[in-house]
């Protein structure tokens, strides 16, 4: 085990894992205050898609190109599903199905056309051995600005979430904390396709929270209790992987979900056996 | 709250008069509310009656600036409030609530004084006070740490109460406070509305029960989208008042059928 960690990709992979685990653990917190998850996994999957198309534009793949495609495609997505939803006929959930489907599967088939070296793979599942000094750079600035502007926001934010009128005739830019927590979403997408890829990062963002809050009642514990789940979750992931010589991405996701279970079974308030036994 | 931190009106009550007038809402092609007018002022508990999809809670939230109005205008101490006002507190249906977010009832209570702190504002001494005293107002202080679906209903109407009044606020807008509370619940609500308008406050509520209208509020406005009547409760809600909103006991569903006030109440 020893000379795993003098090993320098697995010195990255672990403070990788931490990074992204504890930014997206923390970010789950809005994402199961705000009941969306299955929009969270739609809009991961337009990633893909979007990522084709930001390659396409740029010529290039980078962390950038990356951004802007996916954030292009969430956003086409989003508004596409709204826009179809009004007409009343079609369900947003409907819609979004639809669209998200179609939209990865349009990911799924350009990809290997497109002139990149890494395959569709790391696209789908990550590939946390593989970070560099400047992914990691850039996960660290994407998990600081996410923990900085949520925390500097964090009243006005739950306000929002908790009873968006309410909130709005107390003052509340609720429009722009919409926004925010979109754009603060698609980041944390970004940041975690290097680690998990597209279609798990959907585990990172949601699972932790929704462990947490089984745990406990107090907002605070969600968020930071999310993020040290996230953490624990993700370096626990990298080093089970390479114990189990596994691949790591889905570690990481089995290891949350294990964590979940475990949550719902047990918890001395909300667990199963605790509801059987009251 | 206590009473030197409001600055509203016990003995003065014509200094705070609430005005509504000729207010229109529509949704889409539907109009919601039409031609409503009536003015009141602190200290006053006022009920909002009529039929299903009369339009009451519609008038609760346009008062509280949470529904958009098409056309009128609302005028609070004289001036027009234009979008909302942080003097208005609005308390929400209980099916409207997401009773499983994980937030206590100090943490309810907290998010009324956000007017006060702002998006970036840090909790003060003095927002802690407020907190405080609204906690202890409402004889909720044993209870702060709950979580607010461990609450009964008459403690979940009194978190929501405490928040308004953490908030500061002079108006309490409330959607059918009474709605799913048991008798002993009802009758603590009904005392504590009372001791709240008499601190001066003004209380509006939309109320289904005709019966208890009178005994529970000042005045009344009687309301199918456009105002049947207005005044002291228990003359607005004569029979034939009620026969022109409900219509004959023909239409009625699932509330109890209309009845003329008795004076045994």
């Amino acid at each position: 085990m020893s000379e795993l960690f003098s090993n320098p990709f697995y010195q990255r992979a672990l403070a990788a894992a931490l990074m992204i685990g504890f930014a997206n653990g923390f970010f789950s917190g809005f994402v199961v205050l705000r009941r969306n998850a299955l929009s969270v996994s739609a809009l991961s999957h337009t990633m893909l898609p979007g990522i084709a198309f930001g390659i396409l534009l740029t010529g290039a793949l980078t962390q950038g190109s990356a951004f802007v495609g996916a954030l292009f495609a969430a956003l086409m997505v989003g508004l596409g599903s709204v826009a179809i939803a009004r007409g009343n006929r079609v369900a947003q959930g409907t819609a979004l199905a639809v669209i998200y489907t179609s939209a990865f599967a349009a990911g799924v088939a350009i990809l290997p056309r497109l002139d990149t070296r890494q395959e569709l793979e790391h696209w789908l599942f990550g590939d946390i051995m593989a970070v560099g000094d400047s992914d990691l750079k850039i996960a660290f600035w994407i998990g600081a600005f996410t923990l900085v502007s949520a925390n500097l926001l964090m009243r006005p934010l739950l306000l929002t979430l908790f009873e968006p009128n309410v909130a709005a005739a107390q003052g509340v830019p609720v429009r722009f904390m919409h926004y925010l927590q979109f754009t603060l979403l698609v980041l944390s997408l970004v940041s975690s396709l290097q680690a998990v890829g597209c279609v798990l990062s959907v585990g990172m963002l949601i699972a932790p929270a929704a462990t947490i809050s089984l745990l406990t009642d107090r907002t605070s514990a969600l968020f930071w209790g999310g993020g040290t789940l996230g953490a624990v979750g993700a370096v626990g992931g990298v080093l089970l992987a390479a114990w189990l010589r596994l691949a790591p991405g889905p570690v990481i996701v089995i290891l949350l979900g294990i964590f979940f279970l475990l949550a719902w079974l047990f918890s001395p308030k909300y667990g199963v056996f605790a509801m059987r036994r009251s | 709250m206590s009473h030197e931190h409001h600055d509203c009106c016990a003995h003065h009550a014509h200094h705070h008069e609430m005005v509504i007038d000729a207010l229109q809402v529509r949704y889409r092609n539907n109009l919601a509310l039409d031609g409503v007018s009536f003015a009141t002022s602190c200290g006053n508990r006022v009920a909002l009656v009529g039929p299903n999809g009369a339009g009451k809670s519609t008038l609760l939230k346009a008062i509280a600036g949470l529904v958009p109005r098409s056309a009128g205008k609302i005028l609070w101490r004289g001036t027009a409030v234009k979008r909302w006002s942080r003097e208005f507190a609005y308390l929400p249906q209980r099916e409207e609530v997401d009773w499983s977010f994980p937030i206590t009832v100090r943490g309810l209570v907290e998010m009324g004084r956000y007017p006060q702190t702002g998006m970036f504002g840090r909790f003060s001494d003095k927002d802690d006070a407020a907190v405080e005293s609204a906690l202890a107002a409402l004889d909720l202080l044993d209870l702060q740490r709950r979580q607010i679906r461990e609450l009964s209903g008459g403690q979940q109407q009194r978190a929501f109460l405490a928040r308004a009044l953490a908030q500061e606020a002079h108006v309490l807008l409330l959607d059918e406070p009474f709605t799913g509370l048991d008798r002993n619940a009802s009758r603590q609500l009904s005392d504590l509305l009372e001791r709240l308008a008499h601190e001066g406050r003004l209380v509006v509520a939309s109320h289904h029960d005709l019966a208890s209208a009178p005994r529970l509020f000042d005045e009344a406005l009687l309301l199918k989208t456009r105002p049947i009547g207005f005044g002291v409760a228990a003359e607005v809600l004569s029979a034939g008042n009620l026969d022109r909103a409900f219509g004959h006991i023909s239409d009625v569903e699932d509330r109890a059928a209309p009845q003329p006030v008795t004076s045994d109440l």
